[in-house]
Parts: structure tokens; sequence; C-alpha cells
């Protein structure tokens, strides 16, 4: 077969491998839309659910993820940032970095499932915390860890070396270097990696499943110990586990987790491109 | 013996990388207030040299040095911290590097480093550097600008003031001309022949031409040692070592 | 101005508390995989490890309760082994078409779209799996359900995909443009430039790729428990239900006793998946290193 041919059609291939990794996307968010919108009103989004979740709204749902990711994030952000601080300003090429970066490889790798385990040996039972948001968030914190650390690095990283030099050759300390030259740089990077793990956190229903999260619960949480719905959870169970509930609603639960977590990683995306094009350097 | 009137003195000094040598046996005193120019060829230990003198050599984790090297008499290493040592010790590198923030802040980034936030001294000591580095009348109306919007050879100059703000003592200049134009290139030239009536002022350049308009003294280094040292007339006309001689004129480089 | 102990102080304060934070990593892996010992190592007072692992029967429930996981052991390796088989060709093939052949704007929005991809909860794919996929291949291949072995694979497969496509795709815009340079001087078409040199410049990384994708298969949770059928039996081909390691931690603790040996097995089950990711990782982790350099 002459060379020619051969690529047009080897080309012909991969480009269809990649249209059936890429439109799937589209075509979950289509279905989705397209039989959840309906769903889909202000009593939804704002109101408790009635009749033993039937009907009603999903807010306490929506309001639990935003605790659970906002306490993950208050957790795993000061860590996070400032062990990829250490990892970039800090170590040196020896045993210990490696076994750190080792480890992070391996808690990212993690089963989310193995996370509430975790979660559940530690935090409910052995610190007593019981099911709880605060039990919830830590688990979610420790699971996104990774992702705040990786992203971390590679916004550190891409400061350019010299700043560092300079700063240093003015007679600034290590920490005022980082804290003046490096890190300020560095922020919409650490704030795209931030954005990310909130998306992550969001979507996650293992880790909460032991840890914090209940289908039917009659009030809003009123303190971090108390346990909340979560929509990953809420998802879940109506689909699963729930007869009698109405298919719009399925999907329009669906649509708002969606949503949520698409539109954060697409801020992300964006930010991080327009932070790549408008350097200062 | 440690010369009374030498600015530094540099004695038995040796500068490894890993296992390479970069500098052996150095002996040598540099005398305040003059121009000690450094020329030779490329990786003969030049910028390791300069280097060690305001210990950013230890920014290199491979980096081993031995060898004692005093400022007005002090041990660099263990009688003065590191941070006071580099505000007395300022360098200019061979690229502009100016910190991609204003003209203002770049200047005062040392003295804010140091704690100073009183604006009156820092106003001060912004227009004093500015005016001794020949940019003042230049950039004097938009101070608050990015100091990247400007031209390599006022970057340049804009690096001179970033140290000049701290009132150092030495000034070292690691081939500063050698991404400029010619008239840049003269403008500094310039600027060092008025600044070393206040500062003593270390210069390695690869322009060996450079050398013979500035440098009162003049070293040779080649491959890591320092071939011979003397008056720059004297090194130019008569040099004592054929090596010398053979790069001044170009036989190799 | 501050008067320079107080800040030298604060720095070495400072200082400290990130050391501390880069070792927290370490302290946590040890920590989880203390914590699963902790509350699973109870069940192995009363059972060997080898019937634990190669028994054929799980019958938690039971009076006597049964823990053998091999049937779950099966179910994972069943539905992993579909998934790669079709994320895998597909990936790199898409890996393939990014690096190499797509226009440059054109990669930009692709790498987008695989990064969504990527972020859309495992919840959510495993809800889109049950209510299409499942129903779809129950009427396609006349089964009595479709939550099987195989609409887990197909369902996972669209897990694994971004994961391998963006390793993939990495290594091999990694691979250095001389090597194409050269193939091209000498006459080699695009194609022939792309599948013989510059593909087997990546392969570790390729391989890493895959590797990374199938660790995250083994241990995904929601989406498998949605779509497999959630049988703990020993399956005898891909048109049958399954249960995977992942699905039986989370669907079974809600009813086990907290101390009790089911409650146990469920933590035994995670240090065995543990141990796995921990494998795959490190060695893709290796493989990462080996294409860097």
């Amino acid at each position: 077969m002459k060379p020619r041919l051969a690529q047009k059609i080897a080309f012909a291939f991969l480009l269809l491998a990649t249209l059936l990794v890429v439109l799937p996307v589209l075509v979950i968010l289509l279905i989705i839309v397209a039989k959840g919108a309906s769903a889909i009103s202000w009593d939804f989004l704002f109101s408790m659910p009635r009749d033993g979740m039937t009907a009603g709204g999903i807010f306490p749902a929506i309001l639990g993820t935003l605790y659970l990711v906002i306490g993950a994030i208050i957790f795993a952000v000061p860590l996070g940032v400032l062990a990829a601080v250490y990892l970039v300003e800090y170590s040196s090429d020896n045993w210990l970095s490696r076994l750190v970066k080792l480890s992070i490889v391996n808690l990212a790798g993690v089963p989310s499932v193995v996370y509430g385990l975790f979660g559940l040996g530690i935090f409910v039972t052995f610190f007593r915390f019981g099911a709880s948001i605060l039990s919830g968030s830590l688990t979610l914190g420790i699971m996104i860890l990774p992702v705040i650390i990786t992203s971390s690095r590679e916004a550190l990283e891409s400061v350019p070396r010299h700043f560092r030099t300079v700063s240093l050759s003015l007679g600034a300390s290590r920490w005022q270097t980082i804290r003046h030259s490096v890190l300020p740089h560095a922020l919409p990077g650490i704030l795209t990696g931030m954005i990310l793990g909130l998306g992550r956190a969001a979507g996650e229903t293992a880790p909460i499943l032991f840890t914090v999260a209940a289908f039917y619960l009659p009030r809003l949480p009123q303190s971090v110990f108390d346990q909340t719905m979560a929509l990953p959870y809420h998802l879940y169970v109506i689909s699963t586990q729930v007869p009698g509930i109405a298919e719009n609603v399925r999907y329009g639960t669906a649509l708002v987790l969606l949503s949520l977590v698409l539109l954060l990683n697409l801020a992300a995306i964006l930010i991080r491109s327009r932070f790549r094009r408008k350097k200062k350097w | 013996m440690v010369d009374p009137a030498a600015k530094f003195s540099i004695r038995d000094l040796h500068v490894h990388y890993g296992q390479f040598s970069a500098l052996r046996d150095l002996n040598l005193d540099i005398r305040a207030n003059e121009i000690f120019t450094i020329i030779g060829p490329a990786n003969s230990g030049k910028t390791t040299f300069l280097h060690s003198l305001n210990r950013l050599i230890d920014l290199v984790p491979v980096s081993r040095c031995r060898g004692e090297i005093r400022l007005d008499g002090i041990d660099i290493r263990r009688g003065l911290e590191i941070e006071a040592l580099r505000r007395k010790v300022g360098i200019v590198f061979a690229l502009p590097l100016p910190l991609p923030i204003s003209i203002f802040e770049n200047v005062v980034y040392g003295l804010r480093m140091q704690g100073i936030r009183d604006p009156q001294r820092l106003n001060e000591a912004v227009e004093r550097s500015l005016r001794e580095s020949y940019l003042w009348e230049e950039v004097k109306d938009r101070l608050r600008t990015p100091a990247m919007n400007l031209s390599g050879g006022q970057q340049q100059r804009l690096c001179m003031a970033r140290i000049l703000a701290g009132q150092p003592d030495v000034l070292l200049f690691d081939e500063p001309t050698s991404g400029l134009d010619p008239i840049s290139t003269a403008k500094i030239e310039e600027t060092l022949l008025i600044l070393k009536e206040k500062y003593t002022i270390v210069l390695v350049t690869n322009n060996v031409a450079q050398a013979a308009r500035v440098g009162d003294r003049t070293a040779f280094f080649l491959m890591g040692d320092m071939i011979e040292v003397s008056d720059t007339g004297k090194m130019f006309t008569t040099p004592a070592d054929n090596r010398t001689s053979d790069y001044i004129t170009g036989k190799f480089g | 101005m501050k008067p320079m102990r107080v800040r030298k102080l604060k720095e070495w304060l400072i200082e400290k508390s990130i050391l501390l934070s880069g070792i927290f990593s370490v302290v946590f892996v040890l920590l989880i995989f203390l914590f699963l010992l902790r509350e699973g190592l109870s069940l192995f007072r009363g059972e060997s490890v080898i019937d634990f692992i190669f028994g054929k029967s799980w019958y938690p429930i039971s009076d006597p309760p049964r823990f053998g996981i091999l049937p779950l052991i099966l179910g994972s390796l069943l539905v992993t082994l579909g998934a790669a088989a079709i994320s895998v060709p597909i990936g790199i093939a898409a890996a393939l078409y990014i690096a190499e052949i797509a226009p440059l704007r054109l990669r930009e929005g692709l790498k987008a779209g695989i990064e969504l991809l990527a972020s859309i909860p495992s919840v959510v794919i495993g809800f889109i799996g049950m209510i299409t996929l499942g129903p779809w291949i129950k009427n396609f291949f006349n089964i009595p359900t479709g939550l099987t072995a195989l609409t887990g694979s197909v369902t996972l497969a669209f897990m694994a995909m971004p994961t391998i496509v963006s390793i993939a795709e990495d290594a091999i815009t990694a691979v250095p443009r001389q090597y194409r340079e050269a193939a091209i001087a000498m006459g080699a078409t695009k194609w022939q430039t792309t599948w013989r040199i510059v593909a087997r410049a990546a392969r570790p990384g390729m391989l890493a790729a895959v590797m990374l994708g199938i660790g995250r298969v083994i241990g995904e949770t929601m989406a498998v428990m949605m779509v497999t059928g959630n049988a703990a039996i020993i399956p005898k081909s891909f048109l049958q239900p399954v249960r995977t390691l992942t699905a039986t931690i989370a669907a079974e603790m809600g009813e086990s006793v907290q101390g009790g040996p089911h409650y146990a097995a469920l933590f035994a089950i995670g240090i065995v998946l543990f141990v796995i990711t921990f494998l795959i990782n490190g060695v893709a982790d290796l493989y990462l290193h080996r294409s860097r350099r």
C-alpha cells in the first residue's frame, strides 16, 4: 500500500478515536440538559424536600455540598501550598524529597472508597467526630491534597529562576524572596489548582458515604458536628434506591451537580489560559 | 598578610562544582575605589569568582568553597550575615533582569526587604540612585510604570540603581554590556568611571578592549587559574605571561 | 522597622512549618495504611489470609459468614480488563492525533474537552450508564439484566480514557523535535514518523499513562456500583452481573456492625485495594521518570 494512502487511513482512524473520546462529553451533557432542564426551578434549587424526597427542592443537598467543599479547601489549600513551596523552594534532590513526591503520587492514586474507609477509621471513630461535616471535610481535604500540591508546584516552577536570584542578591532572605518575588507570580496557578480541587471535592461520593452523608435530614445542619445531605450522594440514592421519583427530577439533580462541577473546571481552564497568555515575563 | 588598604582580600580560594574544579588557589587583593577588571575566555572561573564575593555561589547546591575571603577584614562566611553581605556587595548580571514590577518598586526592593517603609526615605533613595546611574531624567515621570517596558540599556541602568539604593560598598558587574548596543555600552562605561569615586568596582568582561578602557588593574583568568594581575596599562603593553599576551592579541579566546 | 531578631524568629517558624507541610504527605500515606490495618487486621484472627484472598464465597451476612474475596477480585479484574481493552487503543490513538496531527487551535480545544470529561463526577457517569447503556445492552444481547460486567467496562472506559489521553499526550509532545525532523529529512511520511519513531520514543510515558488509567478504573466505586449489577459470584462471562472490590465496600458498609467481622472484612478489602493501587502507581511513576530522562 502506498505510504500516502496508509497515512490517510491511519489519520482517519486516529481522528475517529479522538471523537470517540471527546463527543461523549457533549452527548452526556445534552442528554442531561434535555431531560433535566424541566425540573430546574427556583423552588427546586432553593427549597427543602417534601413528601419523603419525592417533591420539593434539593436545597439542603446543594448547601451541604457547599459546606463540605469549603471545609475541604480550608484544610487542603494552606497545607498543600506550603508543601509545594517545600518541594520547589526548599528541598534538594535527596531521599526525603523523593519520598515526599512518591507519597503525593500515591495519595493521588488511592481509591476514593479507601479514603472513605480512612475517614471512617480516623475521624469518625478514632477522633470521635462522628459522621459530621467535620469528618467529611477533612476526608475530602486529604483527598484533594495531591491536586492542590501538583498545581501549586507547577505554578511555582513556572516562575523564572532569576527572580529568586535577583531577590537574594539584593539582600532578601529565602522566605522574603518566596513571599515577595515568587508566590505573587504563582497565584493564578495556585488559584487554578484550588478551583480544580473544589470541583473534584464537589463531585465525590465514596469519601462522604461513611463520614457525613445522609439522605433525609429534617433540618439544615447547625454545626460542623452535624451530618448533612450532599448532591452526589443524593443523586446516587434517588437513582438507585428510591422508587417513585419523577425522571426529570433525577436528571435535574444530575444537571445541578454536573453544572456545578463543569463550571468550576471551565473557570479553572480559562484562568489558566489567560494567565499563560498574559504573563509579564 | 592582609593589606590594610584592601577592600577584599582573598586567600587560597578553591571552588568546586561537584568534581569539577572551577577555581584554584586564588590569592588576590582588591583595593578600595578601584575598578578591578577580570578578563579571560569562557569557563575560566570569572563568574564563579564574582559569585563567591557575595556568596551567590551558595545557591548552587553542588558548590564547595575552600579558603578565605575578607571584606574590610571581616570573614564573609563567619563574620557577617549573608543578607548584610549581599547588601554591601551588590551585583549586576549579564542580562538586564528587572523584576516584573514598577521602576520604583524595583529600586526600593532591597530597602523594603530591610524593613524600611518610610515613604520619604524611599523617595529620596529612588531619586538618588536613579541619578547616580544616569537614569533619573529618562524615567522620573513614569516611576510607577512597569520596568519591563524600558529598553535593554535602561533596564541595565535600573539594575545598577537597584543596588545603589542600598548604599553598598562594592559593585560587582558580570559582563554587564555584553547584550547591549555600543551607545548603551559607552553610557555604562562612563557611569562606571564616575561611580568608582564612591564605590569599589569589580568588573568581569569578555571584551578585552573594555578592560583596557575602564580598568585600573586587570586580572587574567584561564581555566580556573589566575595567570597574572597587574595595572591595566602594564598588562596590555608588557604582559608577564605568554598566555596573557596570546589572549589579549586574540590568538585564542 | 521590626527588630531583626523578631523577624528572624518568625522566618524560622515559617520555614519549619513549610518543612512540616512537606512531610505531611508522607504522614498521610502512612496514616491511611495504619488505620486500614487497625480496623482490618482483626479479621485475620479468625481467618487466614489465603482463605480471604482465594476464598470463592462471599456471604458476609450468612451464619456463619464467609469472607472469600475471589469473586470480587475476579469481578474487578473482568471489568478492568474490559475497560482497558476499550480505552487503551482508543486513548493512545486519540493522544497521537492530538499531539501530532491536530492543528494547534483545535488541540487546545480538544485538551480542554478531555479535561472536562475527566472532571465529570463518577456518580453522574454511573447514572447515565445505568439509565441509557444498561437497557440498551439488555435489549441488544437479549439478557435478563443490562447491569453486567460489559456495561461496567464500557462505562469505566470513558473514565479511564481522559487519564490515558492526557498523560500519553504529554509523553508524546515531550519527544524531542529532532527525532521527527530526522525522519522527515529521510523521506518518511508524517504517519510513518509518528508511528515508527515518535510513538516508540514515547513508549515509557505511554505505558505509564495506561497504568494510571487502569489504576483509576480499579479504584472506581460509584459508577461501577451503579452499572455492574452487584452480584458477588464468580463471573463466567461478560454478560453477567458482577461485584467489584470497591463496590462491595461502598454497598455493604452501611449494613455492617462496627467492630464486627463484616466491618473488619470490608476494611481488609480496603487494604487489598490500597496495596494494588500503591503498586500500580509506583510502577507507573517509575516509567514516567524513565521517559522524562
